[in-house]
């Protein structure tokens, strides 16, 4: 086990080293010199060479490149073009505003869509199974934005159940967190939707092949009862590629909440990354793809030293 | 021993098997040709076949828009903007700036569609042949490529489509490159697993029985084990890229006005949200059902082409 | 011998598919006393399996057993709920699966799948679960025993998996083990150290036996009485030496001819032709006609029945062997 676990750290450092060669190439991908973006077009082409050398854009890639990860390493992201502040104190507090969104919904996924799928999964045929089918096969087609638009027509402008839009509740003398949690249902319904109903899929289908398996009837003549072999036993060999998908899933979360950011208006790194875009403040959505990307792969990483905890066989391959 | 007409327990009578003669034998095991057997294994799914002629229609009703499109998708009726659902002579109504819903429905599956089926095949191609070379060649090419996949792999694929799609610039053609490279690594993990797998099992075959064969040949067997696989994943990968295509387009990142597609016809609506809700809701319920259509008939493709699952 | 431990008396077994039923098991009578080994031998798909399924009542759906008797220390199985069913199962009748690697859970080391059965219904603490386990492995003949309590199933060699199979069958002392082909994936040389290894427990134990299998030399070495299944009959059965020296039935002399002669190479391989009938259509007369060389109109024309000879053989044949 401790030898799997040092393998698959140690692996992910080529992989994270690639990532950030990726994004460094991704914002050289960028149509038009940067130092005339910063500038304007109106500016003289001396002050565009001096911007140049001091942004160390003369430089060869390679050099330009170290020179990029050996600061960001430390933390230094650079300034934002479009606010002139550095980019980490952009991108940090947005960061943690999106994990408590994810969070939220991954709660919400999670058990939803082990609920619904365990249940489906042991009564194959019912009447819950065959709705739960329909529904989650329409919901796992459905945009994140548009169910945003809907949900937030519905629950929040038509009923008024929950807030519209934001964090937190402009008027309020402080930051609560009953309010905090009221203005997060609706858009963590809505980044969740999408997974739980894949989760649940997957869930029903996992059980079922496990539910068919020879080990099972040899459970049976063992003489447990059908509570203990789905429990004990159906839980633990269908957990890992269920396990795998949830880990899949948060990436999808991180990714989902951006569309969920915008609908919303929650001040996440999602609706940075977007409204970045638009300023074409490119510093920014440099630092806030890296950050995420590192995120995701941590947590790929969690997942499957999970998941290997959980199967014997995995650690031996 | 002569054909005997022999009572079964049910009740009905069945001829004795070993009456049958080398013939009919013969007959019960000839093979039908390869498409048959797929046709016949898709077409008992009803599901399946019903998603497939929704696209079909959909696909029709998008190329044939100049032709079937009732209004100008650009131009609006300013004295009937934000008109409901079954206004006379606007089946689904109008958006904010009074252009008809339907006929801009119609125009923006032509966007919709192409935004997802073009990467969609492209990528495929690109990663079939990826896949086939690190598949088959193994060793130190297969590192570079799949380790270098693995980078890609390594970005939540939203992310990377909106980080890319939004440093290129807005655009279809951007659209549709930066959905593409998202999309290579995925297809390119399946081709290649389909590739290993058909080459183990053929390298034992081929090293003991007929020594070795020009590698073209075993292109033509490892190649059409891989596509399958592909053509499966692709399927399910088209309603996911037209529910991404639009949410890019949702970004504004997409094409730009006065073009209409779907995801693009939702943002519009979003300032109408409290009085004209149908303006967002129409459009994505079209993409909803289209990207369930290609869902299904994507899960269809798997069941007909399962060979487990053949009779 | 003692006395009947397990009588099974007309059973009927049948699978009720959307678009034909399945009649897996069709009048079905044996019987197995304490202490005894009984064999079920015949060709895949005779219905040996089911018929052993039927009597730990473990059939899925849909497979029912129609009609017949199963009576276990002289009360019905058949009328049992099924909390008493789960106190019977793994503990007074338990069973031993074909593919062991297969039947034994693969997520749960080998102690806590043997432990399992001695918690659940002898209340044992874990710490005595797993010293009883660790006895249960040095019964069935395993080597270091206390290491391999924390092995998992698929770091052990087939044969040793199938031993663990048989310590969980054994574990809380049950008066019948229903073994299902559990030999056939092992090489031989394995397979008969499986056989002595159940011998010999007999003889320690006194438990009685139910052994399927389609070899008849395992029949040969292990069992005292067989039983000769095929199409959901029986087609004979009686005690070991008779049947296996004077078959009386067409399909048992078939069978016998089959197995390859030690001693004599130059000798053909006498496979028998043809195929098993469909189980979801099933003649209405003998089921082995068709393939039967003294097969008559007679015998396909209605239902042979099972006649006993008295000498504790039975045949189901129109025209027996003798």
């Amino acid at each position: 086990m401790l030898r799997y676990l040092v393998y698959r750290v140690a692996s992910i450092v080529p992989v994270l080293l690639g990532v950030s060669i990726v994004v460094f190439l991704m914002m050289k991908l960028v149509p038009g010199d940067p130092a005339e973006a910063i500038l304007g077009p109106a500016a003289s082409t001396e002050k565009i060479e001096m911007l140049r050398r001091s942004l160390g854009l003369d430089r060869p890639f390679h050099v330009q490149y170290f020179r990029w990860l050996w600061k960001v390493l430390q933390g230094d992201f650079g300034m934002s073009i479009a606010v002139n502040v550095p980019v980490a104190t952009l991108v940090w507090p947005k960061f943690w505003n999106t994990i408590l969104l994810t969070l939220g919904s991954l709660v919400i996924c999670v058990l939803v869509g082990l609920g619904v799928g365990v249940v489906s999964g042991t009564r194959q045929y019912s009447w819950f199974d065959r709705i739960s089918m329909s529904l989650t096969l329409v919901v796992a087609n459905t945009p994140a934005f548009w169910l945003g638009l809907i949900l937030m027509v519905v629950f929040a402008l038509r009923l008024g159940w929950f807030p519209a839009t934001g964090m937190y509740s402009m008027r309020a003398a402080e930051p609560t967190v009953s309010d905090l949690l009221h203005h997060m249902v609706l858009p963590a319904v809505t980044t969740a939707a999408v997974s739980a109903a894949i989760i649940a899929r997957l869930v029903r289908s996992s059980f079922l092949d496990v539910i068919r398996k020879h080990y099972i009837t040899a459970l049976r003549a063992k003489g447990l009862s059908e509570r203990d072999i789905v429990l004990r036993h159906g839980m633990k060999n269908a957990m890992p590629p269920i396990i795998n998908i949830v880990g899949l899933q948060v990436g999808y979360l991180m990714g989902g909440a951006l569309f969920t950011e915008v609908v919303f208006s929650w001040p996440g790194i999602g609706l940075q990354i977007y409204s970045s875009i638009v300023a074409r403040d490119l510093p920014v959505v440099q630092a806030a793809v890296l950050v995420t990307t590192f995120v995701f792969v941590l947590v790929n990483l969690g997942t499957d030293v999970v998941v290997a905890a959980l199967d014997p066989r995995i650690r031996r391959a | 021993m002569s054909v005997v007409n022999v009572p079964l327990k049910d009740g009905t009578r069945a001829v004795s098997r070993a009456a049958l003669d080398s013939a009919a034998e013969a007959r019960m095991f000839r093979r039908p040709s390869e498409w048959r057997i797929f046709w016949e294994a898709f077409s008992r799914d009803r599901l399946a076949l019903a998603a497939a002629l929704v696209i079909a229609l959909v696909c029709l009703a998008a190329v044939l828009a100049p032709l079937l499109s009732p209004y100008d998708p650009t131009v609006g009726d300013n004295d009937l903007r934000l008109a409901p659902i079954g206004t006379p002579g606007h089946l689904l109504g109008l958006d904010g700036q009074g252009r008809d819903i339907l006929s801009r429905l119609l125009w923006g599956g032509q966007v919709s569609l192409a935004i997802a089926l073009l990467p969609v095949t492209v990528a495929s191609v690109i990663s079939v042949v990826l896949g086939l070379v690190a598949g088959f060649f193994g060793g130190k090419v297969d590192m570079i490529i799949m380790r270098t996949l693995d980078v890609f792999f390594a970005f939540p694929a939203v992310l990377l489509a909106v980080a890319i799609a939004g440093v290129l610039g807005p655009g279809m053609l951007n659209v549709m490159l930066s959905i593409t490279i998202v999309l290579i690594p995925y297809i390119s993990r399946v081709a290649y697993m389909a590739t290993v797998t058909v080459k183990s099992e053929l390298f034992v075959d081929q090293a003991r029985v007929s020594g070795a064969r020009p590698r073209q040949i075993l292109l033509h067997h490892i190649l059409p084990n891989t596509l399958s696989p592909v053509i499966v994943y692709g399927s399910t990968l088209v309603g996911i890229m037209i529910v991404l295509g639009a949410g890019l387009s949702f970004l504004g990142l997409g094409i730009t006005p006065p073009r209409p597609d779907w995801g693009i016809m939702c943002s519009d609506g979003r300032n109408f949200l409290s009085v004209a809700p149908h303006v967002s809701a129409v459009p994505g319920i079209v993409l909803i059902l289209v990207a369930m259509s290609f869902n299904i008939v994507g899960d269809g493709l798997r069941d007909a082409l399962d060979p487990k699952l053949r009779k | 011998m003692g006395e009947a431990l397990l009588e099974v008396d007309d059973l009927h077994t049948h699978f009720h598919l959307k678009k034909k039923t399945v009649r897996a098991v069709n009048g079905v009578s044996f019987a197995v006393r304490r202490g005894e080994i009984v064999g079920i031998a015949g060709e895949s798909g005779a219905g040996k399996s089911v018929a052993c399924l039927s009597i730990l009542r473990l059939i899925p759906n849909p497979g029912r057993i129609e009609r017949g008797r199963i009576l276990f220390s002289g009360e019905d199985v058949l009328t049992k709920s099924e909390r008493q069913m789960r106190e019977l199962r793994g503990q007074t009748i338990s069973m031993v699966f074909e593919d062991p690697l297969n039947s034994l859970d693969p997520a749960f080391t080998v102690g806590a799948l043997i432990g399992e059965a001695l918690i659940l219904h002898k209340g044992l603490s874990r710490r005595d679960a797993r010293a009883k386990a660790g006895e249960l492995l040095r019964l069935v003949g395993i080597p270091d025993p206390d290491r391999r309590l924390d092995n998992y199933p698929h770091e052990l060699s087939g044969g040793m998996q199938q031993r663990v199979m048989i310590a969980i069958a054994l574990s809380c002392d049950p008066a019948l083990l229903i073994a299902d082909n559990p030999t056939t994936a092992l090489d031989v040389t394995i397979q008969i150290q499986i056989l002595d290894l159940v011998k010999h427990l007999r003889d320690r134990l006194g438990m009685g036996v139910l052994w399927i299998t389609h070899d008849l030399g395992v029949v040969a070495k292990l069992c005292d009485r067989v039983v000769i299944m095929y199409a959901g009959e029986v087609m004979e059965q009686g005690d070991v030496y008779s049947v296996l020296k004077r078959p009386r039935h067409p399909y048992t002399r078939r069978l016998i001819d089959a197995l390859p002669k030690l001693g004599r190479p130059d000798q053909r391989l006498m496979p028998i032709e043809g195929r098993p009938p469909d189980p979801a259509h099933l003649p209405v007369g003998c089921p082995f006609a068709p393939r039967c060389q003294k097969a008559r109109v007679e015998c396909e024309a209605s239902a042979v029945p099972l006649i006993e000879t008295g000498d504790g053989r039975a045949v189901r044949c129109l025209f027996p062997e003798d």
